[in-house]
């Protein structure tokens, strides 16, 4: 579905990505799981295109997309719900998921929208009964469910998730990574980045540890997870104490 | 109900599309070698010394560029200082063989153990091997390999372990009749041994329950094959490995029998001409070098094995999309296979050295009596103690014996020699045929 060679991105002069290869199979749910300024964002953004890739290869469904519009990334599937969640507060929740469907319009598929908006629905409730409140009235979970419900409208087959935990109480944690393991079994094929190794592995099947804009990792979620490395950096486990 | 026995272990991989399995590979190629990088000082250096950054990486044929690591290498580093991860997160330690300076310690993590574990279990199961199966393991059990290989590989699988260790010939067949053994893991001249010895003892192959035979460990001939297939009437597969590596699970032959079918998820390997490290030409035979792609305490880069084989990269009528090596046809060093021991002439010379207290004059010999290696070194003696003191020379010969036994890991006859005996121009003469 998604292949990434020797992708090198940065800003400016900052190199951030140095040769990162990855790969998600149709179906998987992969992470990427690295500290704070692994470069992990950088990579889900090189990926749609708002950052340039200077190096390397990016194809999706078999297609070169490296130096592919944002627009043209979104329109062929796939979709990234931003880190901080990033919905528009001034605007009802319902136009923030019609936004969502901004390619679907173009197609002119306005009943399929329809569909869309009541599957959405039906995925998250919550969202239903606040169809007309403000999103910034919004809790921080209900934001997050926003926000992935508005990228769900694009109907994609790759949905890239950054950091969706950020910020949110632990119940809230729970419900969104149950909603993830949901999208996934309709058929969506899901990239998570998180900082939350070990909700992330625990959902996942695959995983790359990113530090310093290189894997240094890669492997099963079950290989990372016994892997004494990643218990210590990033499950918080004090291995050496003992169990 | 019994369910038809599953062709392979891991499909996903063993069937793995090359396209897919090139894309994996240069995946763990650039996570191991950017930990090694950090990790191990000596790799450091030596990626340094030919101006080699990790990070300009940017296919797997880059890694030619990479000098090629030795046992020479793996020696001076004696005994943790290739492993990349601290002594804290090893589970397991296992050596080549050799004198406590001149041996490789390799370490495995968790990770490792389940990796070594499932691969050996993928060359059981590409042998015929199910769950169902009772296995036998004739490997000695210690700092080698082999036998703790096969015996996590089975068990793994769900097979019946019998860790019976080496050796006790009388003892292996009459437990392969009452405990019905399914499956023999041992070396090749071993197994020929104890059919002939159950010929000798006059137990019927019909009398066993025997369907399987994985052997490795040793050169041996499709001659050799045919004649342990007949005689304990088995299916006998070959397969391929070295502690250096991972010990076995580094290939094994599927029932097609037609080339070792490579893990090359789990390693990267290569042929090189050993006089001008070259790569060969597709089809020649050359040595091959192996880099490891997801070992964590004890990677290794350009490995050079010494060893010669051919690779083929055809499709197996089997499903197996790997490309498979032969079997080995020769060594490019004067490394020893004996008893399924790797032994090095400079080893014997170290012990000899060492007991004697001068430059020993000495030749190895190396017959096969029936079916096993028999190994003889014959020394050469000072005048003063070959004529008067038997005593003494007596005690001289036990002496390097045992230390030969318990530092090689093999047992050697020793036979002094007056002086000037010896045309020790030739340090080895191997009788054997493959």
């Amino acid at each position: 579905m998604l292949r990434i060679r020797n992708l090198d991105a940065g800003y400016g002069k900052l190199s951030v990505l140095r040769r990162v290869s990855l790969h998600v199979n149709p179906g998987e749910i992969v992470t990427i799981v690295g500290a704070n300024g692994a470069g992990k964002t950088t990579l889900l953004k090189a990926i749609t295109g708002l950052v340039r890739a200077r190096a390397g290869e990016v194809s999706f469904k078999g297609q070169d997309i490296r130096c592919a519009p944002t627009s043209r990334t979104v329109a062929m599937g796939c979709s990234l719900v931003p880190e901080g969640r990033q919905v528009f507060a001034g605007m009802p929740v319902k136009e923030n998921l019609l936004l969502g469907a901004y390619v679907q319009y173009r197609r002119g598929r306005r009943r399929e929208v329809k569909e869309d908006l009541a599957r959405i629905y039906m995925l998250f409730p919550v969202l239903a009964q606040r169809e007309r409140q403000l999103a910034g009235t919004l809790s921080g979970g209900e934001q997050q469910m926003l926000a992935i419900g508005r990228a769900l409208m694009a109907r994609p087959s790759l949905i890239m998730l950054d950091e969706p935990s950020m910020g949110l109480a632990p119940l809230a944690v729970k419900g969104i990574f149950e909603i993830i393991q949901r999208i996934s079994r309709e058929g969506s094929t899901v990239l998570l980045v998180e900082q939350n190794a070990r909700s992330a592995l625990k959902i996942a099947s695959r995983g790359y540890v990113l530090e310093t804009g290189r894997v240094v990792l890669q492997g099963t979620s079950e290989e990372l997870l016994a892997n004494r490395d990643v218990q210590r950096a990033y499950l918080g486990r004090d291995v050496d104490a003992g169990v | 109900m019994s369910t038809a026995p599953s062709l392979y272990w891991q499909p996903e991989a063993e069937c793995m599309d090359r396209e897919e399995l090139e894309q994996l590979q240069l995946e763990r190629l650039e996570a191991t070698l950017s930990r090694i990088y950090r990790n191990v000082p000596f790799y450091r250096g030596k990626f340094d010394e030919v101006g080699f950054n990790p990070d300009e990486l940017r296919s797997v044929a880059d890694l030619r560029r990479l000098p090629f690591t030795t046992r020479d290498d793996l020696r001076e580093n004696y005994p943790y200082g290739l492993f990349a991860v601290p002594l804290r997160d090893v589970v397991r330690v296992h050596a080549s063989s050799g004198t406590a300076g001149m041996s490789t310690v390799i370490g495995y993590t968790r990770n490792d153990v389940k990796t070594w574990s499932n691969l050996v279990a993928r060359v059981l199961v590409a042998g015929g091997v199910t769950k169902d199966d009772v296995v036998q393991i004739a490997f000695d059990y210690g700092l080698f390999t082999g036998a703790f290989g096969f015996h996590y590989g089975a068990e793994r699988l769900g097979a019946s372990v019998i860790p019976i260790s080496s050796g006790n010939t009388k003892r292996q067949i009459r437990i392969m009749q009452d405990y019905k053994t399914t499956a023999l893991v041992s070396t090749p001249s071993y197994a020929l041994h104890l059919a002939n010895a159950m010929i000798e003892a006059g137990v019927h192959r019909n009398a066993l329950s025997l369907k399987h035979g994985l052997f490795a460990g040793e050169p041996w001939s499709e001659a050799t094959r045919s004649e342990i297939e007949d005689k304990l009437k088995i299916r006998a597969t070959d397969n391929y490995g070295l502690s250096e590596v991972i010990g076995p699970g580094v290939s094994g032959e599927c029932l097609e029998k037609s080339g070792l079918h490579v893990h090359e998820d789990h390693f990267l390997v290569e042929l090189v001409d050993p006089g001008t490290l070259e790569p060969v030409a597709p089809g020649q035979a050359g040595e091959l070098v192996i880099t490891t792609l997801t070992k964590e305490a004890f990677p290794v880069v350009r490995f050079r094995t010494r060893d010669l084989v051919t690779l083929r990269g055809d499709a197996c009528p089997c499903g197996r999309t790997s490309i498979r090596m032969s079997r080995v046809t020769g060594r490019t060093d004067d490394m020893l296979i004996i008893k399924g021991v790797s032994v090095f002439p400079a080893q014997v010379e170290a012990v000899l050295r060492e007991v004697e207290g001068t430059e020993p004059h000495y030749q190895i010999v190396i017959d096969r009596k029936g079916a096993l290696d028999h190994a003889t070194v014959l020394v050469e003696m000072s005048e003063s103690i070959f004529f008067d003191e038997m005593r003494k020379q007596m005690l001289l010969r036990d002496t390097i014996e045992r230390r030969l036994g318990s530092d090689l890991g093999v047992s050697f006859e020793v036979k002094l020699v007056q002086k000037k005996a010896l045309q020790v121009a030739r340090r080895v003469i191997d009788n054997r045929k493959p």
